[in-house]
């Protein structure tokens, strides 16, 4: 098999929902030993093409080709048997089961009547597992090992059953930087092995790392194909969303206004008796955005729980606007003015069944005008959410549609819109961004940026570091539950943070970054 | 729009499953030898022929309301109540025990007091699961079983112990100014056992629906049964709102065993199992979808079900189990809505979208469809 011959290829792919085109005659070609980039916002139509190309989805029109030879797909195994896997974005594991049996589920090898041959086929993964590097554990329990671990399994699931075109939708939407460098390398390795990676992402910087090809796919239309490699981001970025994104976000100079957050020796024990946050010390001020960066587990759930009221404290203070804070009810610490854009907006932030007015007045129901004594009044809260829905450009159809309708940037422009609404003196982000495209990214930053200008105090808790460079006057860094480092953001480089993140000293400035 | 074609798919579906209920039922009397033509006829003629059938259908339907009532504020909130059994019999025995109490007590006093006393007493039984679930996480599937057996035993303990005279095993009838059935009613529908207590409960339908749609309790029940992370995040105390569907859950159960106690019976007998009118609501709940409506339109159709098939027996020699065979199926035919959405979607000669329940059973299929969905709506709003 040489390694310029095409894997795989669409013509005029064509897929129609009812009168809504999702796909309008799509053409790529994607060859072995490439990594092809599929770039597009959410709803262009990059998930319901490579559900056509792993048989799920059937197409309205328009031909696929697998090494050279039309074919039909009509289900996921028509797809194995032809050598494609998809990874989904969200994994389709048994959480109760082990990494092995997961990978054997479905294509189970038995010696005899219905008894699993658990020897040969450890064997095989073991090896697939080495020679792509990809580690994992096969006899722990799914829901025991790491998301990054579970991702690797269902990528061996891919492989055990001898894919040679593995598709991958928004891979590291869940993982750590670290996760996602080790991905990336994986990424270069399987292609280099010969196989075709086919990558659909709306991550620029994580395309221009490994993509050598990217399609550009916008509202079911390939605007582009271009080498990954000679393009800008911001040349990319346009051809996305068609028109010009800016990727400096404008911070006007703000006066260091008075403490609205101030956190003192907190310490916060979970259920298990383990500690998750420990001498945690913080202070934010008005019109101050403070970035809280850190790997994922370090103690950033449990401190947000905890200032917020959903968690109780096992010592310390938190003052919100001077008043001492601790220990209060969450509508307490809600209206004492802040708002809280949670870290999971489907499971914290969103009631996804309920309506969009139901949604929307989710913090202040029980305040007047929108309820008195225990009575709703649904006037007030209709014309509260149809005005917020207006101002933040929420895209819905009808206020009363359920949340769970919306696309994911729209569930979080609703959300930013509940919260910032309220004026709150203190705003506490949690992955404000995460899973969004670029256009939405955009507006919330700005968003972000406009409740600094009026003077709000703003906690922004991110894995995205860019995220965190770009919008925080100041850094400060938590590793096992406490602060290992404070600074201005511009007086760290990304690696400095990456270090303090990692739990390991930065050379030479140790004693600013304990001046705090 | 969705929410609409939600609605309509439901009463579609409670429409279908009651046919294909009768369907099953023919078909095991075809099997039986018996005709199920025959017998389908002297059914709703015995339920719905003389306006003493009519009375009857509406006493059966009256505590059953309550119950559904019940079971579907519970399941707002994320609760399974299986012990509206044991509610209603609480809320009967109290009930009755008031009446007797004061037996000369004024009627404007007596028989609120006797109403009051039943949902107390069915509020504090299910209020038992409610604070064993929000405070110790007890599920409340096995403590509301438990709390039913208790119930029954107990009840009979009482019944036998205290309130029967020497060694009977029924209680004395209660005065007549805490009866709810009434000369007049008796007069109207030829002496059947209707009663008031109809109007109780399409006063508890429209209660329960303001309390559900319009007050800041109703939003968080139902905000804390489809999320309580969310509920949590929103400032609503999770144990607080579980603890008070519970109680109006079994308030509603317990008024629905006061209609037994001071309409249907007028008095309180030693059980050897527990009132039907706890299972059959949870039935009439189900087949209702919980809407309000629904469960009266349910009630009703279980009240044809149960008095018209006593005529079954009578009018041929089919036994009378044949009607619950025929409400088992009906339910299952709920339970199995599924089966009924894709078979509604298949027979719609023009798709408009793939079918959403049925690609559920391929889980791969359910994935695209959602994606496909989110992929269009993102693409809509835009």
């Amino acid at each position: 098999m040489s390694s310029s011959e095409i894997a795989i290829e669409v013509r005029d792919l064509t897929k129609r929902f009812g009168d809504f085109v999702a796909n309008d005659h799509i053409s790529i070609q994607i060859r072995n030993g490439e990594v092809h980039g599929l770039l597009g916002e959410n709803g262009a139509g990059k998930t319901t093409m490579m559900n056509m190309l792993s048989g799920i989805l059937q197409p309205t029109s328009g031909e696929i080709l697998v090494h050279g030879k039309p074919v039909h797909l009509a289900s996921a195994k028509d797809a194995t048997e032809l050598g494609i896997g998809m990874v989904h974005q969200h994994f389709m594991l048994v959480e109760n089961f082990t990494v092995l049996e997961n990978i054997m589920l479905g294509v189970e090898e038995t010696k005899g009547v219905g008894i699993l041959n658990r020897h040969d086929a450890k064997a095989k993964v073991m090896a697939l597992s080495k020679q792509y590097g990809l580690d994992v554990d096969p006899d722990a329990k799914v829901a025991d090992i790491s998301v990054g671990m579970q991702q690797r399994a269902e990528i061996l699931k891919v492989l055990y059953r001898n894919a040679d075109i593995l598709i991958f939708d928004e891979p590291t939407a869940v993982l750590t930087p670290q996760e996602i460098k080790e991905l990336l390398d994986i990424f270069r390795r399987l292609a280099s092995e010969g196989k075709a990676v086919i990558l659909i992402s709306h991550k620029l910087n994580e395309l221009q790392a490994v993509a050598d090809i990217t399609t550009i796919i916008r509202r079911g239309k390939v605007i582009d194909t271009v080498d990954t490699k000679t393009t800008s981001t911001e040349k990319l970025a346009e051809l996305m969303v068609g028109r010009h994104v800016t990727f400096q976000r404008e911070r006007v100079p703000m006066p260091v206004g008075p403490e609205i957050l101030k956190i003192e020796d907190l310490q916060v024990i979970d259920k298990q008796k383990v500690t998750r946050v420990h001498d945690f010390d913080l202070t934010i001020h008005g019109g101050e955005i403070v970035g809280l960066a850190g790997i994922d587990g370090n103690g950033q759930s449990e401190l947000v729980r905890a200032i917020t009221g959903l968690m109780p404290t096992a010592g310390g203070h938190v003052i919100i606007g001077g008043q001492d804070r601790t220990g209060a009810t969450p509508r307490q610490v809600t209206q004492s003015g802040v708002g809280h854009i949670p870290e999971d907006r489907q499971r914290y932030g969103l009631i996804l069944p309920m309506s969009l007015v139901d949604n929307m007045s989710l913090q202040v129901y029980t305040l007047a005008p929108y309820s008195h004594h225990g009575v709703l009044n649904p006037k007030a809260m209709i014309t509260n959410t149809e005005q917020l829905l207006e101002q933040y450009d929420v895209r819905h159809s009808t206020i009363e549609e359920p949340a769970g309708s919306l696309s994911g940037g729209n569930q979080q422009k609703l959300i930013i819109a509940r919260e910032l609404s309220r004026e709150p003196q203190l705003l506490i982000a949690v992955n404000p961004t995460r899973g969004l495209d670029v256009g939405a990214i955009e507006f919330i930053h700005s968003q972000l940026l406009a409740a600094r200008a009026a003077g709000h105090a703003i906690l922004l808790i991110s894995y995205e570091l860019d995220e965190i460079r770009q919008l925080a006057d100041r850094v400060a860094v938590i590793h096992s539950g406490t602060i290992v480092g404070q600074a201005k953001t511009s007086a760290l480089s990304e690696n400095e943070i990456g270090l303090l993140m990692a739990g390991e000293t930065v050379p030479g400035k140790e004693e600013m970054l304990n001046a705090h | 729009m969705r929410i609409k074609n939600l609605r309509l798919g439901n009463l579609w579906i409670s429409v279908t499953s009651v046919i294909l209920g009768m369907v099953v039922g023919a078909i095991i009397m075809i099997l039986s030898g018996f005709n199920p033509i025959e017998n389908y006829i002297s059914l709703f003629t015995g339920a719905l022929g003389s306006p003493n059938a009519i009375g009857e259908v509406l006493r059966e339907a009256t505590p059953l309301i309550l119950t559904g009532l019940g079971f579907a504020v519970a399941n707002s909130a994320g609760f399974f109540n299986i012990g509206l059994a044991g509610q209603a019999l609480a809320g009967w025995l109290a009930s009755v025990s008031f009446a007797l109490a004061f037996p000369h007590a004024p009627g404007f006093l007596l028989l609120p007091g006797a109403i009051l006393a039943g949902a107390v007493a069915g509020a504090l039984w299910s209020g038992i699961a409610g604070f064993l679930r929000a405070y110790f996480g007890a599920s409340e599937v096995i403590t509301t079983i438990m709390l039913n057996y208790i119930a029954l035993y107990a009840t009979n303990a009482v019944v036998k112990g205290m309130l029967a005279k020497g060694d009977g095993d029924y209680s004395p009838t209660i005065p007549v100014q805490a009866r709810l059935r009434t000369p007049f009613l008796e007069k109207i529908t030829q002496n059947s056992t209707f009663h008031w207590g109809i109007l109780i409960a399409l006063v508890a339908v429209i209660v329960v629906w303001w309390l559900m749609k319009k007050t800041t309790l109703g939003f968080e029940i139902r905000a804390v049964g489809m999320n309580e992370d969310a509920s949590r995040y929103a400032g609503m105390s999770t144990k607080k709102t579980i603890i008070s569907a519970m109680l109006i859950s079994g308030a509603l159960a317990g008024l629905g065993g006061a209609m037994e106690g001071l309409g249907n019976f007028q008095n309180i007998i030693v059980n050897t199992a527990l009132p039907s009118i706890g299972f059959d609501g949870m039935s009439v709940s189900l087949l209702a979808t919980g809407s309000p409506v629904g469960i009266i339109l349910a009630a009703l159709l279980f009240g044809i079900l149960k008095i018209g098939g006593l005529n079954i027996s009578i009018a041929s020699t089919t036994p009378p189990e044949i009607v619950d065979i025929v409400i088992a199926a009906v339910i299952f035919f709920v339970g199995a809505n599924y089966v009924i959405r894709y078979l509604s979607v298949k027979l719609r000669k023009h798709p408009k979208k793939q079918p959403p329940v049925a690609s559920s059973s391929e889980p791969q299929a359910a994935v695209a469809e959602r994606a496909a969905q989110a992929e269009e709506e993102g693409e809509d709003a835009k």
